[in-house]
Formats: C-alpha cells, structure tokens, sequence
C-alpha cells in the first residue's frame, strides 16, 4: 500500500469518525433536551421511606438499603478488577529509592490522619456525605503514600491475611444478605431494629477491603512473597 | 442578593470552561505525563461542579477516586509501560549487536 492510498485511507477513517460522532452528539442533545422540565424522580418515594431505612443520608440509604444490591455488585467488580491486574503477573521488584526525609516526616504526620479521616468518614456517612467507599478510597490514599515511601507491609501478612481482606467486604454482604434470607426469606431485607447496626458493619467490612483492594492496585500485579 | 446570583453564574460559567478546556487538553496532549496531570486537574475541578449541582456525595467520591486514585493508578501505569517500552529497546539492540 502507498503512503497517499494509506493518507486517503486515513481520511475517510477520520470523515467516518466524525459522523459517527455527530450522530453521537445529535443523539446526546436530543436525549437531554427532550428531558421533562419537571423530572419525577425517586426523591418523594426515597424520603417517605428514610425512617425504615436505618440512617439518615438518604444517598446512603439508597446505596447500602434500598439498592443494596448495586453495591454489593460494585464490591464484586472491584475484586474481579484486582484478580485481573494480579492474573498479569507479580509486582515490579522493589525499588530500593531512599525516601528523602521530607518525604518521610509528611507520611508520618499525613498517615495517621488519614485513618483518622476514613474513620470518620465510614461513621458520619450514616447521617451526611460520607460512606464505605469515600472512606475506602482515602485508606488507599494513605496505602499508596506508604507504598511510595517503600514501606512494605510484613511478608507474613501477604499471604492469606492479605486475601482474607480482601474479600472481606464482599464476604460481610453476602453473610449478611444469606443470613437475612434465611430468617426472612429476602435477600438483604434488614429487619427496622437492625438496619443501622448492620449498614455500619457492611461499610467498615467494605471499607477495608476497598482501601486495601485500590492500594493493591497500584502495586500492580500480585505481591511476589519471594521478594 | 442580586450580586450572589451573578457571582454564581460567573463561577459556573468558568467551571464549565475551565473543565471543557482541561478536557481538551488532556484528550490532546501528546505527552502523557501532561495528560495525567491534566485529568487530575479535571477531576477536582469536576469535583467542584459536583458541590454546586449539590452532590457533595459524589464530590467525595470524585475527589478521592476520581482525582486522586484514579490519577495515582495511571501514573503508576506510565511509569510500568515505560519500563517496558525500555526492556524491549533494551533487548532489541543486544539482538542487533549478536548479529
């Protein structure tokens, strides 16, 4: 193939994508100015429901209560996610990079703040913005800054420890859903008295496995124990 | 109350350009580091739209996830590709030296 049958070919692939796109685009305009101006949403229903709902943020109410089911969903992507990074290959070999100092005194100072932060993010997600995963991902946020500054977790931990967190989250909500189902016959249906309790103990089991499945991810790859 | 309104509709105006501006730069950009840094720089200021349409929940969200781990994830992406990029220059001139 010449370079001007390769260049005319590679303009019609751009004129192609540009339809495309427009089409794209029309459809998208379309979509959103065909919108009722007063849109009827779930809100009304949502809020008229909060008092069997266990907290008092309706998003999280929403997203552990009333469509639990999502997110249990969402805690099952994220393993598939790591289990796909992992299924590449091990971890790059350490870099033994000294930290400079600054570094270091920062993550002692930021570290411990930063648990103390998804701490309190994981409890007041129950009565305002906050939640599992807001508060897994700032655990990750420390995990990460740790991990940069070559602090590795023990060799012992890396083996079933490890996995044992991971699965954590996923495994508390599915504990959950099949103990509720045995008792009441529905998946994820709390009880009014235990609705609270139990979002509180599904979020702190999926905050761990989130922030450490998204520290993880970064390592990339499954830790080598060899290292 | 008069003036409120105005100052939010600036602040909205230039949140909605600086973030198709930022999306285009990211998009654009041949350099991919830039391109990282752009998209972080995206994401707070997606971040900040999220507060104004009054979802401080998913402002969290994008925060944490979408800026900084998301951003944290591709740097660390770029950082392993390029090592790679560097075996594989690597193992190519020895292969050339053999012969």
């Amino acid at each position: 193939m010449s370079v001007t049958d390769r260049s005319r070919l590679s303009l019609m692939f751009r004129r192609v994508l540009l339809l495309l796109l427009l089409v794209l685009a029309g459809g998208l305009a379309y979509a959103v100015l065909s919108l009722p101006d007063q849109a009827v949403g779930l809100s009304d229903r949502v809020r008229a429901s909060m008092e069997t709902s266990g907290v008092s943020n309706p998003v999280t109410a929403v997203l552990l209560n009333f469509r639990g089911y999502d997110t249990l969903l969402e805690m099952a992507v994220l393993l598939v996610a790591l289990l796909g990074v992992w299924s590449l290959g091990a971890a790059a070999a350490h870099r033994t990079v000294d930290p400079e100092s600054v570094l270091l005194s920062l993550v002692g100072v930021l570290v411990p703040m930063m648990l103390l932060m998804a701490g309190y993010l994981l409890w007041v997600g129950a009565a305002a913005p906050g939640g599992a995963f807001q508060a897994g991902s700032v655990l990750a946020a420390a995990g990460i800054l740790l991990l940069l500054t070559c602090k590795r977790p023990p060799v012992r931990l890396l083996g079933w420890p490890l996995r044992l967190v991971l699965v954590l989250g996923l495994g508390a909500f599915v504990a959950v859903g099949v103990t509720l189902m045995s008792a009441n016959g529905a998946f994820l249906q709390y009880p009014n008295s235990l609705a609270g309790g139990l979002i509180l103990f599904i979020e702190a089991a999926a905050t761990l496995s989130i922030g450490v499945t998204l520290a993880a991810l970064f390592l990339g790859g499954w830790p080598d124990l060899d290292v | 109350m008069e003036t409120m309104t105005v100052l939010q509709w600036l602040l909205d105006g230039m949140l909605v350009l600086a973030l198709l501006w930022l999306a285009w730069r990211a998009l654009s950009s041949p350099d991919l580091f830039t391109a990282i840094v752009l998209f972080v720089a995206f994401g707070l200021m997606m971040a900040l739209a999220w507060v104004r349409l009054q979802a401080p929940d998913i402002a969290l969200a994008e925060a944490a996830i979408g800026a900084g781990l998301t951003g944290a994830l591709l740097l660390a992406a770029l950082a392993r590709s390029n090592d790679l990029a560097d075996r594989i220059n690597d193992d190519q001139t020895v292969g050339t030296e053999k012969k």
